[in-house]
């Protein structure tokens, strides 16, 4: 099992005749994931990867019976993507769209308010369930399925634990990018009951970073519930200086909150394992884990 | 993207949040003839950087006459401000804005930003105003409270009118409060910070400092912005990696460190730090990045004579290929004449390739297996 995605998601693209969301769902069809339809307004009829292509998400989902979303569209046409796959009930929209308008996101969050559906992104990897399927934009290579949940808010850093994860016999059941943007879908509270709720995870590593209060409110759930399988989580930002964003727009905190330590202190006091670097989350995992999640 | 105080504050009086009068000033002579414009017995000379943490390191003067007024202006401009948010290289001072000194009896703070939680907008309000409250808020959330509006209507407005009051703000400020929002709103602000909001004497409430965000993402659709886009980046070199995909941020030490993604970049900073080692730099190389874009990025970081070693630390990705980053560090290192030595780690997609392409062009390049060693290993090097 896993969260969200698996086998049965059946996959429709927003954005699929542009040319790196041509790119990317070749990519995730070769890897096995079903992808049913594209969505453009100006080219319904048409085919593309011989998929059908549909003048809207409503009209491709009722067709092909799509329950995911893939976005990847301009920025600027980001949001009006999401409402209208929100719109349209699709219960999995992974936006990988980097740069989108604050206030954009403002609307996008109001309509997924009471809906649903569950938005990732924007500005995500997007999801993996391995070998089972893929929406998204990270390497699939180096993923193996497996009995560890993951949940992101950094793509590359993220790769490199799956990496080392694979490589130390430790699968996944899925990784989730939450995303680098202030304001995004999911976060890191609805993965962690997600993965409380699948019988195929065992433990779960959180991957976060200055900036935000994912990490804090996070910490607030753990402590009030009572999770019943290990947590390992790995922090960056430690010594960034202070007031200079580094790199995610979501790194640089309005009014100071959010520094390492904060959140790393909520953490420990809430039961996480806390990783002291990179090269030191398998070994967390391993000691924590319980066996079957070692392959 | 923050406007310097001046444009922040002119944005806001278009939506009638009251501001001091004041004027701008580039030289001592202009500053000093144009106090007579303002009828003030204290005036206020304020560098605009865009740093925050000016007052305390000096870039905010009160005196008494024009003639003073042209003295530190005189002294300010030119002058290189280091304050905490300017990164120890600091923030030379070219404007200066004078203003009327106000009265001031009460200093509250008032901010409004997008919450992250819902995307509603959210006003902030503090009875700790002035320069104490980042520092007091940085170790306690609960010196201000929060409150989330969706309207500007007569309900809401009562709301608003009873939240203040508990952070001592009148209802005279409610007004200033709205116009607020609005300005947030029609120009897609990420942030509109009165501190102080000031209240004079007179009971008159005033925006005493101001500091408007803007959107980078947003600005396609706010043209009228564009020209702040140049002030963003003082430091040249940022800039140009910037403009290559890249994001930099220039530090004081010794190691060149290329990274993929932001994470990634953190991760390696925190490592590095906690091995000894002295960073000359944070780098994530964008997606969007071309092996030109990040030839260009390295041979910024081997301009830099500090720089004693490159610390190449790369996960290939579903976009960033390995090889890609490798084209890119072989073209800088044959542009320069410096061949500092590179200590490549490299994993992820077409990791090999990379390390193949690194080795075809005789970089001087030791390859490590782990993030563990590639640090130890840099931080030997760097000595």
């Amino acid at each position: 099992m896993s969260i969200l995605v698996d086998s049965n998601t059946k996959v429709l693209v927003q954005g699929m005749t542009g040319r790196a969301g041509r790119f990317y769902t070749h990519q995730a069809m070769r890897y096995g994931t079903t992808y049913v339809a594209g969505v453009n307004p100006v080219k319904p009829g048409s085919e593309h990867l011989g998929l059908p292509v549909f003048g809207t998400v409503a009209e491709a989902a009722k067709d092909t019976g799509a329950n995911a979303s893939l976005v990847i569209v301009p920025a600027a046409n980001a949001a009006a993507a999401m409402i209208e796959a929100i719109e349209a009930e699709i219960s999995v929209i992974t936006c990988v769209t980097e740069r989108v308008p604050q206030h954009d996101m403002a609307r996008v969050k109001a309509a997924l308010k009471g809906s649903k559906s569950v938005l990732i992104g924007p500005n995500s990897q997007g999801i993996l369930t391995p070998e089972q399927c893929k929406i998204g934009v990270m390497p699939t290579r180096y993923a193996m399925p497996g009995r560890i949940g993951i949940a992101s808010r950094a793509a590359s850093l993220t790769s490199e634990v799956v990496a080392q994860c694979s490589a130390a016999g430790l699968g996944q059941s899925t990784t989730v990018g939450i995303g680098g943007d202030n304001l995004h879908g999911i976060g890191f509270v609805e993965c962690l009951k997600l993965f409380r709720d699948d019988p195929d995870t065992d433990a779960v590593i959180l991957i976060g970073e200055i900036g935000g209060r994912e990490e804090e409110d996070a910490a607030a759930y753990l402590k009030s519930a009572d999770y019943g399988k290990p947590v390992i989580a790995l922090i960056v930002g430690r010594h960034a200086p202070q007031g200079r964003r580094m790199g995610h727009a979501g790194t640089l905190s309005v009014f100071g909150s959010g520094s390492a330590q904060a959140k790393i202190d909520q953490l420990a006091a809430a039961g996480v394992i806390l990783a002291e670097n990179v090269d030191d989350v398998v070994p967390r995992v391993r000691a924590a884990a319980p066996q079957p999640a070692i392959a | 993207m923050l406007l310097p105080e001046h444009r922040s504050k002119e944005l806001l009086a278009k939506y009638g949040v009251p501001i001091p009068p004041g004027f701008l000033a580039r030289t001592a002579n202009d500053a000093e003839t144009g106090c007579g414009k303002l009828d003030a017995s204290r005036y206020v000379v304020k560098s605009q950087i865009l740093a925050g943490g000016r007052g305390l390191a000096g870039g905010v003067r009160i005196v008494d006459t024009p003639s003073a007024v042209g003295e530190e202006v005189g002294r300010l401009l030119g002058h290189t401000l280091v304050t905490e948010q300017t990164g120890p290289r600091g923030e030379v001072v070219s404007t200066v804005y004078i203003e009327t000194a106000l009265d001031i009896v009460d200093s509250r703070f008032m901010a409004l930003a997008l919450d992250p939680e819902s995307g509603a907008v959210m006003l902030l309000a503090s009875a700790a105003g002035g320069v104490e409250f980042e520092q007091r808020a940085r170790m306690d959330d609960s010196v201000y409270d929060t409150m989330l509006i969706d309207s500007d209507t007569p309900e809401t407005r009562k709301s608003v009118t009873a939240f203040l009051k508990k952070a001592g703000i009148d209802e005279a400020a409610v007004d200033i409060a709205f116009a607020g929002y609005a300005a947030l709103i029609e120009n897609e602000l990420t942030l509109v910070e009165i501190n102080p909001l000031a209240k004079t004497r007179t009971g008159d409430w005033y925006a005493a400092d101001a500091k408007v965000a803007l959107d980078g993402n947003a600005l396609f659709r706010h043209p009228e912005f564009e020209e702040f886009k140049a002030l963003q980046n003082p430091d040249p070199i940022e800039a140009a990696a910037q403009q290559n995909n890249i994001n930099l941020v220039k530090l004081e030490g010794n190691i060149g460190v290329v990274v993929n993604g932001a994470g990634l970049g953190l991760a390696t900073h925190d490592m590095l730090t906690e091995a000894n080692g002295k960073p000359a730099n944070f780098m994530d190389i964008r997606t969007t990045a071309t092996s030109l874009n990040i030839a260009k990025g390295v041979e910024l970081l081997l301009q830099d004579p500090k720089v004693r070693c490159i610390l190449l630390n790369i996960h290939g990705g579903g976009i960033t290929l390995g090889d890609t980053v490798a084209e890119g560090v072989s073209i800088a290192y044959g542009h320069s004449s410096r061949k500092v030595p590179l200590v490549a780690r490299m994993a992820g997609q077409n990791a090999d390739r990379g390390l193949a392409i690194l080795k075809e062009h005789r970089l001087p390049v030791e390859v490590v297996g782990t993030m563990s060693d590639a640090i130890a290993r840099s931080v030997a090097l760097a000595g």
